[in-house]
């Protein structure tokens, strides 16, 4: 999966190069706006277009029917469900994001690089193939299928199914985003604190929190999208039991199944506003941590100055 | 380097809590794959891999996601060239949009391909009179590909091409060549290992995609049903071990894809580190 999604230090430092080209290293402006309008026929085939069927599809009946689609029983349990699923699932995958960021980026040791594959692990297995594991350990016929079931315990085709599956396809985005920019700080900062006396999570919140604030920040907000979205995975483990099992995307295909499409475009439609809210605030942090990377470059060379 | 002791504190607690966490949601389960499968001799296994309806998913599955990752390819780098070299009206926007396929729900994804390019939809109606059907045929698990694919190679090649330095295109000028040349003998040469990787990575994830591609793919047997789809028909008819088989083939893909991935990305590093 992304790695250049996921490691942002270099696409964070955007520095705005508007650098006059000259002729010799550009193009004549009519092969400039042939790209770019190619470039955004592309875009609209695939992004654009589909995103505004989202809304005007949702919205096709009327606004009535739009409203009544969402705040029907069936919707609004498909909706807790899915806030259940991330508030659960995105803090577990960001203490395990710091203990491996920490672990990987402040320490030696051996087998390290496999350790970062193996937790890169998740991305490359197929979200249906997720599901799947989680049936066979908990299934009926799995593992601990018969254990469960005498203690009246239900993963599959339960909550907690549908929690472990939203754990595993969110896994390693946090991680992924944090253990290049720790390493990058390196660890003086750290040091520093322990030989003024600082104790070891006096460190942690004090020095290493603030510094990786904004990655933090923007791998929650990818590790909460995909949280919120999971269909593949989810599916398999649900059992789609209406009102009980159902999380959003999973609603929106029992609807779409049913032919009832403005109501599945409705519901649909929160998704791809939530998304659309992701990426403003992926944008922000984005340009936050540009912010301060210009700034530290600024006081780097201030110092710099005021040392000569 | 001269080793220096490391003073930090909480390395066996952060390494230990990755070590379990990882084991229990990641490793024992995925162990448990191919531990299922050992119930299966090895004839039975390689039946059930082999069957017509499972090989022909694997066609589909392969060569879907080839062809989107090609098209993400081709178009992803003249998007990104795009967003980095030339500057137009709301461009910014563009930019932040391109990675809606990241942030939107494979599901919502799906419905809204299937909408737009059926037989009554925005673009549907317009190619279908052309005899081009995208809905519902092998076409559309192409289009559903490319769409959630899309952000791969964007987002690996801009950030290359940000960091290319005009010096070598403007020596490449001065000494004759004209821009076609100095973009196929300096440009492409610089953000190939990036290319590939997008491509990867474009790839990989297609090849896993399940949620947008059962929408529009119409999942008629041996013509536009993917592999994921056939795990999920075999588990829906307690075919655990079959299921099993076929994701263990899947998986044994996925991997040897991974691998790929992380050595592409060594080189692109290595390419970058180098050339500073």
């Amino acid at each position: 999966m992304p790695q250049a999604f996921i490691t942002p230090t270099s696409q964070y430092i955007r520095y705005n190069t508007k650098v006059a080209r000259s002729r010799a290293t550009s193009e004549p402006l009519w092969i400039r706006w042939l790209l770019i309008t190619i470039a955004l026929v592309f875009l609209s085939l695939f992004l654009f277009v589909p995103l505004a069927a989202v809304f005007t599809e949702g919205l096709r009946k009327g606004f009535a029917t739009y409203i009544s689609a969402i705040v029907e029983p069936d919707a609004l349990s498909a909706i807790k469900l899915t806030l259940i699923a991330a508030a659960i699932a995105v803090p577990l995958n960001l203490v395990f994001g710091l203990a491996a960021a920490w672990a990987i980026a402040k320490f030696e040791f051996k087998g390290k690089s496999i350790l970062i594959t193996l937790i890169d692990l998740p991305f490359a297995v197929s979200p249906v193939i997720a599901g799947l594991i989680y049936v066979l350990i908990f299934g009926l016929q799995g593992w601990f299928g018969e254990w469960l079931s005498n203690h009246d315990l239900k993963v599959v085709f339960a909550i907690p199914g549908i929690v472990l599956a939203t754990i595993f396809v969110t896994f390693p985005f946090i991680a992924r985003e944090l253990i290049p920019l720790m390493q990058a700080q390196g660890k003086e900062e750290e040091e520093a604190g322990l030989v003024l006396g600082a104790s070891g999570w006096q460190i942690f919140w004090r020095i290493t929190i603030p510094n990786i604030k904004w990655g933090l920040l923007y791998g929650v907000i990818l590790t909460n999208a995909r949280a919120m979205g999971e269909f593949g995975a989810v599916s398999v483990v649900s059992g789609h039991i209406r009102g009980l099992t159902n999380t959003m995307p999973l609603h929106v295909e029992i609807l779409y199944n049913e032919y009832n499409y403005a109501a599945a475009f409705a519901v649909a439609s929160l998704l791809a506003f939530l998304a659309l809210i992701t990426l403003v605030l992926k944008s922000y942090v984005e340009w936050q941590t540009a912010k301060n990377a210009l700034r530290n470059e600024v006081h780097k060379l201030i110092i710099r100055r005021e040392s000569i | 380097m001269a080793k220096r002791k490391n003073v930090l504190p909480g390395f066996s607690l952060s390494l230990g809590y990755t070590l379990v966490y990882l084991s229990l949601i990641v490793l024992i389960p995925l162990a448990a794959a191919f531990i299922k499968t050992t119930e299966l001799s090895w004839h039975e296994f390689w039946a059930v891999v082999t069957a017509p309806r499972v090989v022909a998913s694997y066609k589909l599955t392969f060569g879907a996601s080839l062809i989107a990752a090609l098209i993400n390819a081709v178009f992803g780098l003249l998007t990104a060239w795009v967003l980095v070299r030339y500057s137009f009206p709301g461009k910014k926007i563009i930019d932040a949009l391109v990675d809606l396929p990241f942030a939107l729900p494979t599901a919502v994804a799906g419905i809204a391909l299937t909408a737009v390019y059926s037989a009554n939809g925005w673009i549907g109606s317009i190619i279908e009179p052309l005899g081009i059907k995208v809905a519902f045929t092998p076409l559309g698990v192409i289009v559903a590909l490319t769409c959630i694919g899309l952000p791969f190679v964007v987002r690996t090649v801009q950030p290359v091409l940000e960091d290319l330095e005009a010096e070598t295109e403007e020596a490449a000028a001065s000494l004759g060549a004209n821009r076609f040349q100095s973009f196929t003998k300096i440009i492409l040469p610089a953000i190939w290992p990036a290319l590939l990787t997008g491509f990867a990575l474009a790839f990989a994830r297609a090849i896993g995609e399940y949620g947008s591609v059962i929408f529009i793919a119409g999942n008629m047997p041996m013509v536009s049903e993917i592999t994921p789809l056939i795990i999920i028909t075999k588990l829906e008819q307690y075919d655990y071990a079959g299921a099993t088989a076929v994701a263990v083939v899947m998986l044994g893909i996925s991997f040897a894809l991974l691998l790929l991935i992380n050595a592409l990305q060594w080189w692109t590093n290595h390419r970058l580190t180098a050339s500073r």
